[in-house]
């Protein structure tokens, strides 16, 4: 509960403030606590993977975007709207209601502690044979699941050399080409 | 990224201090997923960290004198090659897609040889597209 408030505090300062340096920042210690929720909920996996990703390489890629572009936020020209403020809270009414439906959080009576979960307790000793169950679960039972993910971190990486590598490779092809032959390449490599 | 933090001695000292120990908790957490909390992406996050710290501190130049561009590439494309490579290798020997339990003659050796494999892939291209990233983003100079 506290760490949750700490959350909230951290999620409004995130939006108020319009210096971006102390914006990443924050947004990195919204990720840790994040991380120390999922601690307290006894899902140590996931915190690991959240303290590693998102308190810790993801804030020095934005830190990385900040020294490209600017630490400073624009202010935006258009004033308070009641009708985006309306939109924005029956929205959220929306999603909270969405969530009314959901079993409460380690519910015995939820669906999947009726089913899957029992399953893989019971039987991942014999079949897998490995203390972690969450090892298991990820790498085996769930091996598709996991393969996919793997796609869309392979995907990701080449969706960045393709947005930004290409074009620090092009300058430095057209200042390499353009000494030797003249400018007749770079014209060519503009229009591919 | 950038001169001045070339310069500071105290980052410098205490980076190549930790460097070290990144690595090797890496692999602890790479090797020991199955016991313990950790596995591949974890272990592939941290055994990028260490890189990208080196990177941050002593220059992107230098980072990709230490891993070129060829290696993250071919790197990144290897560890889903191992992966899928598991998958097809199970087809082959008579089982599903991902089976793991063809792999070895006892059914559970064949799961653990399969998930460490499939392990080592994930954190394989996680590490690799991790210091793609970064050095995409670091190594331009506007």
């Amino acid at each position: 509960m506290v760490l949750l408030l700490f959350m909230l505090a951290t999620g409004i300062a995130i939006v108020r403030l319009r210096d971006l340096f102390a914006v990443v920042m924050l947004t990195g210690i919204f990720s840790l606590l994040g991380a120390a929720i999922y601690v307290v909920m006894d899902a140590v996996d996931v915190a690991f993977t959240e303290a590693a990703v998102g308190a810790g390489v993801s804030t020095v890629l934005m830190l990385g975007t900040l020294a490209l572009t600017t630490s400073k936020e624009k202010i935006p020209s258009v004033s308070f709207s009641w009708a985006g403020m309306l939109l924005v809270v029956v929205t959220g009414g929306v999603l909270i209601y969405g969530t009314l439906d959901m079993p409460a959080y380690g519910d015995k009576d939820a669906p999947i502690n009726q089913h899957v979960v029992p399953r893989y307790l019971e039987k991942s000793g014999e079949e897998i044979d490995l203390p972690n169950v969450v090892t298991s679960v990820l790498a085996s039972y769930r091996g598709y699941d996991t393969l996919g993910e793997t796609f869309v971190i392979f995907t990701a990486a080449i969706g960045v050399l393709a947005i930004i590598g290409r074009r620090r490779r092009k300058k430095y092809a057209s200042s390499d080409v353009g000494g030797k032959n003249g400018s007749d390449k770079p014209a060519k490599e503009g229009l591919s | 990224m950038k001169p001045e933090m070339q310069q500071k001695v105290i980052l410098r000292v205490v980076s190549k201090f930790l460097i070290p120990f990144i690595l090797l908790f890496a692999l602890y957490v790479q090797w020991h997923g199955d016991f313990g909390p950790g596995g591949g992406f974890q272990a592939g996050v941290i055994l990028a960290a260490a890189f990208i710290l080196y990177g941050l501190i002593f220059g992107v130049q230098k980072l990709r004198r230490v891993v070129p561009a060829w290696v993250t590439r071919s790197c990144l494309s290897l560890g889903v090659l191992t992966y899928a490579g598991v998958g097809v290798a199970t087809l082959l020997m008579g089982g599903n897609f991902l089976d793991y339990n063809v792999l070895s003659h006892v059914p559970t050796h064949g799961q653990h040889l399969g998930i460490l494999l499939v392990e080592i892939g994930v954190g394989v291209t996680v590490a690799s597209a991790m210091i793609t990233i970064f050095v995409a983003f670091a190594g331009q100079d506007r």
